[in-house]
């Protein structure tokens, strides 16, 4: 009797054993099976191609502000005047709620590019003609909660966290970027 | 759906199914002499009202998908060419449009209908629990159709509710993403939206077939609270639940229908009648009044919570308004904890009845908060200080008031039995 409960034991462990393998077997199998399924919701390749886009500087004139679409977004490109050049760099960082200094975010300065979706939920600014609000500072106004941004596109006043992204941008020649 | 012992059918064609598939005899027990309390009032017909708006839904929702074209280039266009050119299609869509909304007025009223009679405690928590996941679900589903005409308000509302996953810490950016299936709300976005709006229709079908099973196990509340003792104390559902229900039905489905006919658009927003640009968004965006309220919590928070005098921010104004807004779903499904009360009905426990009500009416105006542009004010004080008071007090609702009624509440004297309760 006492040998064969000691059997059903050892029996007992080794199938704990064999279950807890199965198990784990079975769910790294289905997490790999899930994985591709979930993968194909992201970015195709084809999306992924339209990531760069061209623009050709030389129409836009000193004071001017140009919208273009990089990755189905918004991207502001403006030809900044000097004294939005010495404005932005007149503040001091510490003052900011996200902490940039201008030169940290051109590669040009009379050049600020910049994504135009606001850090707060996703509106598009406005101010990109001189005819429209641009908030207290001199930038972009984002009327959907009231966002402030200044003439280096930094969040100043509202409620969005972080300042205008700066996209990945190189110069091809003097006078035209690649973004992307 | 057991094959226990049966009872036979005179008909014989109805026998010969019956014996091989007991489909008549379970519609019989379940629909037919299914005992049910004997003093409904007119609140338990929102049961019955929203099965009826689910399956309008389905309906209306085949038809309009037999026109429709999910592609960012045709979208609007294939909705425009229902509206104009297909036949009877501006009713279908209008259909569809108002019976969300229907849809939505018929579940709120079933749900305060559960908190005012206490029909999530002990023993119907799960029941209760599996509505709460009904509401999301037709939240979701509510929200992707919306985005399916491709107006302003689909694209600017896709956009910012999509980017609230962004709040999350670390992999935000990458679940926001990953939604998108791009770099913004686009056409794959679109797609998704579609495929993922004709599924959870039916996945809700299902939710709510278990939602009856466990009803059907628990039996119904009523107006009461107390259970049925004797044969006294039910009725057969059939004839006298399916007469209140249809009675009831047919009141709301002429609300419905005026609304169809006669102010269609008056529950939409005129900005969705122009085409998706993403360049540009509209001064003003709302969600469907259904989500005013929950809009107006996200919104409320609009500081930063973080160790004091530090720059250290630990929950962003953006991660504390999804937490808010999310939260408040979490409450009603912990509500049977919360509220441990031993009686069920407001009706006897007029303190949890004052503050419910309170909660009603702080419910509504969190939705006219929700309403309005983020820097309206009311008085003299911006109306987000309302909006943060109103969220405070549905919070404290939950986790303050109702643990301490709990242990309070005195209550008046339950009548003996529903039949009695009827008597007066
Ligand atoms: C829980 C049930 C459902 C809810 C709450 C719901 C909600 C909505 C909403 C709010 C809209 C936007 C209406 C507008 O402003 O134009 C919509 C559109 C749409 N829905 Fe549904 N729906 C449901 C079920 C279905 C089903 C089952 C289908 C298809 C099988 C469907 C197909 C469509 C189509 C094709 C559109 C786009 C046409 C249009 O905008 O009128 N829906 N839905
Ligand atoms: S989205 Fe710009 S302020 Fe909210």
């Amino acid at each position: 009797m006492a040998a064969k409960t000691k059997n059903n034991q050892d029996g007992e462990t080794r199938r704990d054993f064999l279950q807890l393998t199965a198990g784990a077997f079975g769910a790294v199998g289905a997490g790999a099976v899930a994985w591709p399924f979930i993968n194909s919701l992201n970015p195709a390749k084809d999306t992924l191609a339209l990531s760069t886009t061209e623009v050709d500087l030389t129409p836009v004139e000193i004071g001017q502000s140009i919208t273009v679409m990089w990755r189905g977004k918004p991207v502001f490109i403006r030809h900044r005047t000097q004294e939005e050049i010495e404005e932005a760099r007149e503040v001091d960082t510490a003052d900011l709620r996200d902490k940039q200094t201008d030169e940290d975010r051109v590669e040009k300065p009379e050049w600020l590019v910049l994504v135009g979706i606001c850090t707060h939920l996703g509106c598009v600014p406005v101010g990109q003609k001189n005819t429209e609000p641009r908030g207290d500072f001199g930038g972009w106004f984002c009327p959907c909660h009231g966002s402030h941004y200044d003439t280096s596109g930094r969040i100043r006043k509202g409620p969005a966290p972080k300042n205008l992204a700066v996209p990945p941008y190189e110069f091809t020649s003097d006078t035209s970027i690649k973004i992307g | 759906m057991a094959s226990g012992p049966r009872e036979k059918f005179d008909n014989p064609v109805v026998e010969w199914i019956d014996s091989r598939l007991p489909v008549f005899t379970l519609m019989n027990k379940e629909y037919g002499v299914f005992p049910t309390p004997k003093n409904f009032n007119y609140f338990w017909n929102f049961g019955a009202i929203a099965m009826f708006m689910l399956v309008t839904m389905i309906v209306s929702g085949i038809v309009l998908a037999m026109h429709y074209t999910a592609n960012v280039g045709m979208a609007f266009d294939s909705v425009e060419r229902i509206m104009r050119d297909v036949n009877g299609g501006w009713l279908i869509r209008y259909i569809h449009m108002n019976g969300a909304s229907f849809f939505f007025i018929a579940v709120f009223i079933h749900m305060f209908r559960g908190m005012y009679y206490g029909s999530y405690k002990q023993p119907r928590e799960l029941l209760w629990i599996l509505g709460v996941v009904i509401f999301l679900l037709m939240m979701a589903t509510a929200f992707m159709g919306y985005v399916l005409p491709w107006g302003q308000m689909s694209y600017w509302g896709a956009t910012v509710i999509t980017n609230l996953f962004s709040a999350i810490p670390l992999v935000g950016e990458k679940i926001v993403t990953l939604l998108w299936g791009g770099f913004s709300v686009d056409n794959p976005t679109l797609n998704r939206f579609f495929a993922l709006h004709y599924l959870m229709p039916f996945v809700i079908f299902a939710v709510v077939f278990l939602h009856v099973w466990a009803l059907h196990v628990t039996g119904s509340n009523n107006p009461a609270g107390i259970e049925p003792k004797t044969k006294k104390d039910t009725l057969p559902f059939h004839p006298y639940y399916t007469m209140k229900d249809t009675f009831g039905l047919l009141v709301f489905i002429i609300v419905y229908a005026l609304f169809v006919f006669y102010a269609p658009d008056y529950l939409g927003h005129p900005d969705n009648y122009t085409p998706a640009n993403p360049l540009v968004t509209p001064a003003h965006i709302v969600p469907e009044w259904y989500f005013l309220p929950f809009y107006a919590m996200l919104r409320a928070i609009t500081f930063d919570i973080g160790i004091p005098f530090t720059d250290i921010t630990i929950i962003s104004a953006k991660l504390g308004g999804v937490l808010t807004m999310f939260g408040s779903i979490a409450l009603l499904i912990l509500l049977p904890w919360l509220d441990t009360h031993p009686i069920r009905s407001a009706r006897y426990r007029p303190l949890f009845r004052t503050f419910l009500l309170l909660f009603v009416v702080v419910f509504v105006f969190l939705g006219y908060v929700g309403s309005q542009p983020a820097d309206a004010t009311l008085g003299p004080l911006p109306l987000s200080v309302f909006g943060l008071l109103g969220t405070a007090y549905y919070y404290g609702f939950f986790l303050v008031i109702l643990p301490w009624l709990s242990k309070n509440e005195k209550g008046r004297d339950l009548p003996a039995s529903i039949h009695e309760s009827v008597l007066g």
